[in-house]
């Protein structure tokens, strides 16, 4: 399985997102802002970081990237796609989520490890989650506060659309403790924290994050003609 | 040579905490008199040709604001009028 990450100017956690990837046991493709050719990935990462500077809005001008054009027409036919922190702003940007992320209530950027609980489970990218889950991986943001008008955030907890929320602490003030969404399809999901930095001991608070990884190499394995999981490299 | 100015705020209903903590900020310049601060932002397009209103909504409407959270108004402002 190919798991594409994209390198915006200004992306910072691209290389720990497709470290993550190889972890899970994926190939991690690299795929570049300029270049609109997804070179045959099977889902995309968007990683965190300040894309194109955050001018204007966090990932408003990223939307327009060559490779958005290619990516939001594949989401719209079904590819698995993970918008991490800034990656998740770039995916409301694009109208492939709904809602906007903007500053945080606090005005302080927030960089701690943070629980969460997981609701949907399934989605491409939540399937090896339980239900009520609870996980801890870092979140580091500054305008991570998740908002909608009460319609949408109605619609989104009766569809079961919330992918997870912050518990013990709403570090940025997000609406309805939301920490991240998936479109109706299941397969585009956002989340403002940073399961690829929870992948391994050394370096992240716990493995939670993983569990993002191995669930779209879980969903692909599902959904390909035949073989079982692990049988397609 | 007329420029279009873009005015893109807020929506009333979307909490703004920048215009919050200027608000706050106000008392120590002894302004005790305002109730409320909301920023936004002023873009000033300039055509190569006319100005162009309905491209410059398009603009605005794209990529200008984020219509989820914001909203814009459009006006054409001649070169004249400002010093």
């Amino acid at each position: 399985m190919r798991i594409g990450v994209v390198t915006f100017p200004g992306s910072l956690d691209d290389g720990d997102a497709a470290r993550a990837a190889r972890i899970a046991g994926a190939e991690a493709v690299r795929l570049w802002h300029g270049d609109p050719d997804l070179h045959g990935v099977d889902a995309v990462v968007l990683p965190g970081g300040f894309s194109y500077g955050d001018y204007l809005r966090c990932g408003a001008i990223a939307r327009f990237a060559p490779v958005m054009e290619s990516i939001i027409d594949a989401a719209r036919g079904g590819l698995p796609v993970l918008g991490i922190c800034n990656g998740f702003q770039v995916l409301c940007e694009a109208h492939l989520l709904p809602g906007a992320l903007t500053r945080n209530q606090h005005l302080h950027f927030r960089n701690r490890d943070q629980w969460l609980k997981v609701e949907a489970t399934n989605t491409a990218w939540t399937n090896g989650f339980t239900g009520g889950q609870e996980i801890l991986i870092p979140v580091k943001n500054g305008e991570g506060c998740f908002v909608a008008d009460p319609a949408t955030l109605d619609k989104l907890e009766a569809e079961g659309r919330v992918i997870a929320r912050y518990i013990n602490g709403n570090p940025n003030g997000s609406q309805r403790d939301i920490a991240g969404i998936t479109n109706e399809a299941g397969n585009v999901v956002g989340i403002m924290p940073h399961p690829e930095h929870a992948v391994e001991a050394l370096t992240g608070p716990s493995l939670d994050g993983l569990g993002f990884f191995t669930s779209v190499l879980r969903a692909l394995a599902g959904s390909s003609a035949g073989g079982p999981q692990g049988g397609q490299q | 040579m007329a420029r279009v100015v873009v005015d893109v705020m807020l929506k009333p209903e979307i909490l703004d905490p920048q215009g919050q903590a200027v608000a706050n900020a106000l008392p120590r310049l002894g302004v005790t008199d305002v109730s409320s601060v909301r920023i936004g932002r002023r873009i000033e397009i300039e055509f190569d040709g006319e100005p162009d209103l309905d491209r410059a909504r398009e603009i605005a409407d794209k990529l200008l604001a984020n219509p989820v959270i914001e909203d814009f108004t459009v006006r054409v402002e001649s070169a004249a009028g400002v010093a």
